[in-house]
């Protein structure tokens, strides 16, 4: 069976999933998602913990069922058509711990190729190319268990891409990798992609600057909905007009939701750094600064140091969601 | 059957049979604990002066224990314990299905516990001269062979309702272990539980597939029901617990789907 010839490699429409768990109250993980991904974007999931990054990516791959609405992937429905979808997707999750952990590197990524039916000869051939890609070639006898979470995120990359599935999700690939192995596996995904102009890749992440560079166009998702989706430029350039200032301030009181308050605070998140936090506010104008200051020091904390910049994808994030990224819960 | 049923079936089995030689305290464990078991039972017999047969009777039962343990403890567990891993999900989503998924962890169990077994058979028989009637080999082994299918029949079905109902239905499966052994009539002949219970035991394939064999190499032994009946039953089941193993995993897969609890999450 062929897909029908659509330029969208997935199309949602008022996807919805509701998780109801023993006696506890329902949770809308996705409330009324409509995407559509172009063939051969490098699309972006961003969004906070709890946003339904994931929830999203399991509907997609066939793993859950929407509560209601549709989602089709490479133009067939995953819940109709789910067995002629499967040979055409993959999925690689961050900080996964797949397989056997008695298997070698190779044999590990030979099992999984062989769930796909590929034959053993050319995909153990194939194995080894990536292996050389990745830089794993030389521990392609280590036992699985005996891995670096780095080299195992790598070897997880590699039983994705060697299926040569049609549609890739990878749901946070480089999440608790160090900066080597992030971008490793970041050039591999951009190569991958550069090499076939009809793969797609969907990847949900919660790092900014591995979204702005990587990705054509990013969704920003919050509580299950898109809050904005659009090329990491112009979601920058929506926030162009707006002062972003750096402070670093003493220790002290809470005081994000009274700054959050301030009339013509468009969104505040704060950091700790060793001695000081660090503050980052977006302002509607730079006329806001003097009322944030008083703010903070009408809380007994110091402004110690204070810094306009550019606007980066975070602040645009900032913008959109009201906190920051990794500020789950606040 | 096509390629793809039967590479998965070879690829699931790999790392099973391959943990066998890459974790040598395994043997201890596979070898040493039924041998162990096998022993005591020996000796209770011999102590309250049990005619011979009974050695015998208890040696083959040593013998299938390993083969329950098995199936309860490696393939009903195993799709539960993928799903904890994150393999679960990725069997899924391959094109593959999850029949032969379980298959291939059959296959790659059997052999393994097949080895276990005959230990326990030859430890058993020159330790205490146990005879068996040696014409009945090949239909014992015939006896053999089916029970073991049925017992794999079994598994994967129990598979899918443990993936289902998670811990709960492990839980049961704890409690239900030592009733099994006793039902099953592992170290003793069955019918001494009395007619009625031990036909009920007999939804156990291993009751029947033991009976069947003991009435084969044990001449002399109490039988349950004649030897033609007992087969004609186990390949009943046989069939039977293909059809639910099949259905199982079907319905699992698309329940599983709907509430959630394919993906790797302990919620
Ligand atoms: N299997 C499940 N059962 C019940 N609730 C769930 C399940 N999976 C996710 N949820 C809930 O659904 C919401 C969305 O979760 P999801 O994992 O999709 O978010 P996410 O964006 O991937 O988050 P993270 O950044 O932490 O990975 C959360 O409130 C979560 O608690
Ligand atoms: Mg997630």
């Amino acid at each position: 069976m062929r897909a029908p010839a659509s330029a969208s490699a997935i199309r949602t429409v008022g996807l919805r999933r509701v998780y109801r768990l023993r006696g506890g109250e329902p949770v809308v993980a996705l409330d009324g998602i409509d995407l559509d991904v172009r063939r051969g974007e490098l699309f972006g999931v961003l969004g906070p913990n709890g946003a339904g990054k994931t929830t999203l990516i399991k509907i997609l791959v066939t793993l859950l069922a929407p509560t209601e609405g549709t989602a089709q992937v490479d133009g067939l429905d995953v819940v109709r058509d789910f067995r002629a979808l499967r040979p055409r997707i993959a999925m690689v999750s961050g900080g996964e711990n797949s397989g056997y952990g008695m298997l070698s590197v190779r044999e590990q990524l030979w099992m999984f190729s062989q769930f796909y039916g590929l034959p053993s000869r050319p995909v153990k051939a194939r194995i080894d190319e990536y292996l050389h890609r990745l830089g794993l070639f030389e521990a392609r006898d280590r036992a699985v268990s005996a891995l670096s979470s780095g080299m195992r995120q790598k070897m997880n990359l590699i039983r994705g891409l060697i299926t040569d599935p049609r549609v890739l999700f990878l749901d946070e690939p480089t999440v608790a990798l160090d900066v080597g192995a992030a971008r490793d596996v970041r050039v591999e995904v951009r190569r991958w992609m550069d090499e076939n102009a009809d793969r797609t890749v969907i990847l949900t992440t919660h790092h900014m600057a591995e979204a702005d560079e990587l990705c054509d166009r990013i969704a920003i998702v919050n509580r299950g909905r898109i809050a904005a989706l659009d090329t990491p430029a112009a979601l920058k350039g929506a926030v162009e007009s707006e002062t972003t200032v750096d402070l670093d301030v003493g220790a002290g009181d809470d005081i994000l939701a009274t700054l959050r308050a301030v009339d013509g605070v468009v969104g505040a998140t704060i950091r700790a750094g060793e001695t000081a936090e660090q503050l980052t506010v977006i302002l509607s104008g730079d006329a806001v600064l003097g009322r944030v200051i008083t703010t903070i020091e009408a809380h007994g904390r110091d402004v110690l140091t204070l810094r306009k910049r550019e606007a980066t994808l975070e602040e645009a994030f900032v913008r959109l969601v009201g906190s920051g990224i990794d500020e789950a819960d606040r | 059957m096509n390629r793809l049923f039967l590479r998965t079936i070879i690829a699931r089995a790999y790392p099973r049979v391959l943990g066998f030689y890459r974790r040598p305290s395994w043997l201890f464990m596979e070898f040493a604990v039924p041998v162990i078991g096998t022993l005591a039972m020996v000796y209770v017999y011999r102590g309250l002066g049990a005619p011979e047969r009974f050695l015998g009777f208890a040696v083959l039962g040593g013998a299938m224990l390993a083969f329950w343990q098995n199936v309860l403890w490696s393939m009903a567990t195993q799709l539960y314990w993928d799903r904890d891993g994150g393999n679960l999900e990725l069997y899924v989503i391959a094109p593959t299905s999850l029949v032969p998924v379980s298959l291939g962890m059959a296959f790659g169990a059997v052999f393994p516990t097949a080895l276990r077994a005959a230990v326990v058979i030859a430890f058993g028989s020159i330790a205490f001269h146990v005879h068996y009637a040696s014409g009945a080999l090949l239909p014992a082994i015939g006896i053999f062979g089916l029970t073991l299918t049925c017992l794999y029949g079994m598994g994967m079905t129990l598979g899918s309702v443990f993936l289902f109902y998670g811990r709960d239905a492990w839980h049961l499966a704890n409690a239900m272990q030592e009733p099994v052994y006793l039902l099953s009539g592992l170290y003793f002949p069955v019918r001494a539980l009395g007619g009625f219970a031990a036909l009920g035991a007999a939804v156990i394939p291993m009751t029947l597939g033991l009976d069947a064999m003991r009435q084969l190499l044990l001449p002399g032994s109490v039988q349950l029901l004649p030897l033609g009946v007992e087969a004609a039953i186990l390949g009943i089941q046989l069939a039977a617990f293909a059809v639910c193993a099949q259905v199982g995993l079907t319905v699992m897969e698309r329940l599983a789907r709907r509430d959630g609890r394919l993906v790797s999450r302990a919620m």
